[in-house]
């Protein structure tokens, strides 16, 4: 493992801990909405996506139908259509490693993918993120499940800002306008990556305004699709 | 939730996850179509930065949350390494919250 991977495995540790302590908290929370044990654990391994899950256990607990918690659940995951298409060669063509790596794609791995600068490195920590985040994840949920209402609110840990400021890490690098070294020749293309990275910066920009003013008024999930017409802004 | 109901939530999404990579086997992918998808990919990050900053169930998610993720991202942008900016982030909105800050 080069020093690069190292770096790499220490940041998504950091991600997968995380997840691992706010699976404890959905453990329990699906605990303590009567789903048993085995159940919890099921729900986590063949979802595992955390924010549909909460949604899907919270709609059911509050006394909704089970359709309405499959509908509001999976309106919250279409996003993962438009980043399948976004990470498609970092899942790879071969068979095995494309089912594999569908499953386990999550808003982080996406987001780190994103911030690699080439298509190995990409690759890397796709994988990495992904498969320490399933591990993490489904580790708490079982801790969490049998520890159940002795578990308690993650809120109060701060882990709810962690999430929200791990995204914002990774995206960050690509909004900024790339540093010039001191006293080099202007690049060649360094008008062209400033572009990219005003560009980049309008959209994300636009993308949150919109999700941002819709979310009072529409199911989760709705509002990050909605975000997509952002791109449009590009186009101009 | 039932078996049954999980089971259609597990399918369904693990459709959505599938469904990109089966899809860009059929589309050209083009050096523009790729810059766009990557837009695309930005545009969602960012509005889930900014709703899972400030909103909660629809409404505003109160201070310590979106204060600790602002010292996050000041930290980030000075360039310090991801887990300093995690860890900052968590520090700030659990010790806010610990002074009484909702």
């Amino acid at each position: 493992m080069g020093t690069v991977d190292r770096a790499l495995v220490r940041d998504v540790s950091a991600i997968a801990l995380a997840s691992g302590v706010v699976g404890i908290s959905f453990g329990a929370l699906a605990v303590a909405a009567g789903m048993p044990v085995w159940l919890a654990l099921f729900m986590s391994v063949v979802v595992f996506a955390g924010g549909s899950q909460f949604v899907a256990v919270g709609v059911v607990a509050a006394g909704g139908s089970p359709v309405a918690a499959v509908f509001a659940g999976l309106l919250l995951n279409a996003r993962h259509l438009p980043f399948g298409l976004a990470v498609a060669d970092v899942v790879g063509r071969r068979w095995p490693t494309r089912l594999l790596g569908a499953h386990l794609m999550v808003d982080e791995s996406v987001a780190f993918a994103l911030a690699q600068p080439d298509p190995q490195r990409r690759r890397a920590a796709y994988w990495w993120c992904s498969g320490l985040l399933f591990v993490g994840w489904n580790l708490g949920v079982a801790v969490g499940s049998v520890a159940g209402s002795a578990v308690g609110d993650p809120a109060t840990l701060g882990l709810d800002a962690a999430f929200p400021a791990s995204l914002l890490a990774l995206l960050l690098p690509g909004l900024l306008p790339p540093r010039k070294p001191p006293d080099a020749a202007p690049p060649v293309d360094g008008a062209g990556a400033e572009d990219k990275a005003a560009r980049a910066r309008r959209v994300a920009l636009v993308g949150a305004v919109i999700a941002l003013a819709t979310t009072p008024l529409l199911p989760a999930g709705v509002p990050i699709l909605l975000a997509l017409l952002a791109v449009g802004v590009a186009l101009r | 939730m039932t078996v049954y109901s999980i089971l259609v939530l597990a399918a369904g999404t693990y459709a959505f996850r599938l469904a990109g990579p089966l899809l860009s086997d059929r589309l050209q992918v083009s050096a523009r179509a790729q810059e766009l998808m990557s837009l695309a990919t930005i545009a969602m990050l960012s509005a889930l930065v900014a709703t899972a900053t400030l909103t909660a169930q629809g409404g505003f998610a109160g201070w310590s949350r979106p204060a600790g993720v602002l010292v996050g991202a000041l930290l980030a942008w000075r360039r310090l390494p991801f887990v300093a900016v995690v860890a900052a982030a968590a520090l700030t909105a659990a010790g806010l919250r610990l002074a009484g800050v909702p």
